[in-house]
């Protein structure tokens, strides 16, 4: 198991210099540079920037530089929020979104799993249709669509809570967000949950179960539910990653200062180390979630060891 | 949601044989005497045939596709027959609902250019993308997974191995740099999202060609001394195709999808072009006074999206011959 991680980890090292290789590169062919405001600066004062940031520096140079203060964990400061490293400005923004995509997550697991369940249990009854339905329906309908319409009905119109802010977290702003970024994720996880629960009741050990005469419930807890649950648990490491670029929105729509606005104002901005450093961070961050998802996975599955 | 998203999977392992799991023998020859197995030659019925019968006896999956032809048919005709143009100003009308006075039929948006005309002009574009950038991601990911399984062995490892890392990859952020680096080019949309949808495709095609290419006719073609080349397009590809189709019909919404999230970020197409992410961005900037202008397009992108996700699934059950 131990070896089994180090070995993943060391896997990782590969894909995530590809990512900032790539994204190193893409972000300075781009047109444009960190400086170019509403104002034209002065040649003299552009040129000293320049140097102050190594950007007069050849690419390769500014490359190595970039991945040398990289390993000693330094991101470099922020072009565009002055006084700020990226650092910082990502250690500022992760709480927030790791408390709503956090959230999301659980309370897409929470409504998700039930419903799919009910759904399989009672397959091609009133109440699978409407699952399935609200389902379908939640899969059609992005994110994006989602979110400024709640905002729109009870936020707005009903006033029942606020229509966006952050107001540092406070319960009534969580509500709105959270329930949008989770609306897909619950949707996909009530399917797949069906889908496997189904496969799961028609197999042999819960004929066996029941022909040892276990009430339905019992062969429910004790048979179905942990088997079920293991290509859902597979697509965890998607919907925590779908999660986080859906952030990317939500929090933009609900003007939240998390890390996707960062991104994508950095993106806009030219701000070349803030994106550099949110696109890192992601990357650390999906694999590592990935990771653990499969390790998981393991202690669901007895069947599958990683003892090599 | 996106790309990173691999939604479909759990119902994958019933439907499009993922290859991690092994190959399961796919399509094995049927019980029934009118199915006929694909890769035998076709005894009474075709697979296509026999797979429309079963599609049209799926009332949701044909009412989708009636609407789907319904909306590209609205699309493509729609623009003509209304007498206001993409990016014309109706100097009468500024924001106004609704209303059958001057032909603005959904209203019109802030700066009165009519709504209907542009979100079937959006229509157009979303769905150009979603249908050539799924084309892309079917080229790519059918040509990639048929080699890799078809050749086998080391090479199979390396490219199955990179697709590994590819997947690991915060693709989405990616597009994103993409989208900003080279501008907002409509070409350029097609090509980073169908570069980034094969993966998944890649795999499917791998389990296939994998389990394909012991049958006995791949093997006959070898001793009549057919070229690997040909082997491939002609005898593994053609019968991969039930799952292909399948995942191609769940790939276009993701797509549609796609591309109006970046839309929705001001990264997709420009002015004066439109699509529906773009229309439904500024509906939402106008949420509170104009509403029409977030819902008409909502409506539209939703109701597609629908009609792909139902279509799909209608085409699953009418393609695998397990859910029969």
């Amino acid at each position: 198991m131990l070896i089994y991680t180090l070995k993943r980890l060391l896997q990782a090292i590969p894909t995530l210099l590809i990512v900032i290789t790539i994204s190193f590169f893409l972000m300075r062919v781009a047109p444009g540079g960190p400086f170019d405001g509403e104002r034209q600066l002065p040649p003299e004062i552009e040129a000293n920037l320049m140097a102050a940031y190594h950007l007069d520096e050849p690419l390769p140079m500014q490359y190595l530089r970039y991945m040398g203060n990289l390993l000693q964990g330094d991101f470099g400061p922020s072009f565009k929020y002055k006084d700020f490293s990226v650092t910082e400005l990502i250690m500022q923004g992760f709480p927030v979104s790791l408390e709503i995509g956090g959230l999301a997550i659980l309370l897409a697991l929470i409504v998700g799993l039930p419903l799919g369940i009910a759904a399989a249990i009672k397959r091609n009854s009133t109440v699978d249709y409407v699952v399935m339905g609200t389902a379908l329906t939640g899969i059609a309908v992005p994110n994006f669509v989602l979110a400024p319409i709640f905002a729109l009905v009870f936020g707005v119109l009903l006033g029942w809570l606020p229509a966006g802010g952050w107001n540092g977290g406070a319960l009534p702003n969580l509500v709105l967000p959270v329930v949008a970024l989770s609306i897909q994720q619950i949707a996909y996880i009530a399917r797949m949950m069906r889908a496997s629960m189904i496969e799961v009741l028609g197999s042999h050990f819960i004929r066996t179960a029941r022909a040892k005469g276990l009430n339905e419930g019992e062969v429910l807890w004790r048979h179905a539910i942990r088997p079920a649950l293991l290509p859902v648990m597979s697509y965890l490491g998607p919907a925590i990653a779908g999660i986080i670029t859906g952030s990317v929105v939500i929090e933009q729509i609900f003007g939240i200062p998390g890390i996707g606005r960062y991104f994508v104002q950095g993106a806009l901005n030219r701000d070349y180390t803030l994106v550099m450093g949110t696109v890192v961070f992601y990357g650390v961050l999906i694999v590592l979630m990935n990771l653990i998802v499969d390790l998981l996975y393991s202690a669901l599955d007895p069947q599958i060891r990683y003892d090599d | 949601m996106t790309s990173d998203t691999k939604p479909y999977s759990g119902e994958q392992a019933q439907g499009a044989p993922l290859p991690a799991g092994g190959p399961n023998p796919p399509r094995s020859p049927e019980p029934e005497a009118d199915v006929a197995p694909v890769g035998a030659a076709p005894i009474g019925e075709s697979l296509a045939k026999d797979a429309w019968r079963r599609l049209s006896q799926n009332r949701a999956a044909m009412l989708s596709l009636g609407l789907l032809i319904a909306i590209i048919v609205v699309c493509i005709v729609g623009p003509w027959l209304l007498p206001w143009g993409l990016a014309e100003v109706d100097w009468n009308a500024f924001g106004t609902g609704p209303t059958l006075e001057n032909a603005h039929y959904l209203g019109t948006d802030a700066n009165g250019r009519d709504l209907l005309t542009r979100v079937l002009y959006g229509g157009r574009v979303s769905l150009s993308v979603a249908l050539v950038a799924s084309f892309v991601s079917l080229v790519i990911g059918v040509l990639y997974g048929a080699i890799s399984g078809y050749l086998g062995g080391r090479v199979d490892n390396y490219m199955m191995r990179f697709v590994d890392i590819m997947y690991s990859l915060p693709f989405m952020f990616l597009v994103i740099l993409l989208m900003v680096v080279f501008g907002r080019n409509i070409f350029l949309i097609y090509a980073a999202i169908g570069a980034v949808e094969w993966l998944d495709m890649a795999r499917i095609v791998r389990g296939q060609t994998l389990a394909l290419k012991r049958r006995e006719f791949i093997e006959a073609a070898h001793a009549l001394g057919v070229r690997d080349t040909k082997i491939v397009t002609r005898h593994l590809i053609p019968n991969a195709i039930g799952p292909v189709i399948i995942y191609v019909t769940l790939t276009v919404p993701k797509v549609i999808l796609l591309e109006s999230f970046l839309s929705f970020l001001g990264l997709g197409v420009q002015e004066p072009l439109t699509s529906w992410g773009v229309l439904i961005s500024e509906g939402v900037d106008m949420m509170e006074s104009a509403p029409w202008m977030l819902l008409v397009p909502s409506i539209f992108l939703a109701l597609t999206l629908f009609c792909l996700n139902f279509l799909g699934d209608g085409l699953r059950d009418a393609l695998d011959p397990r859910t029969r």
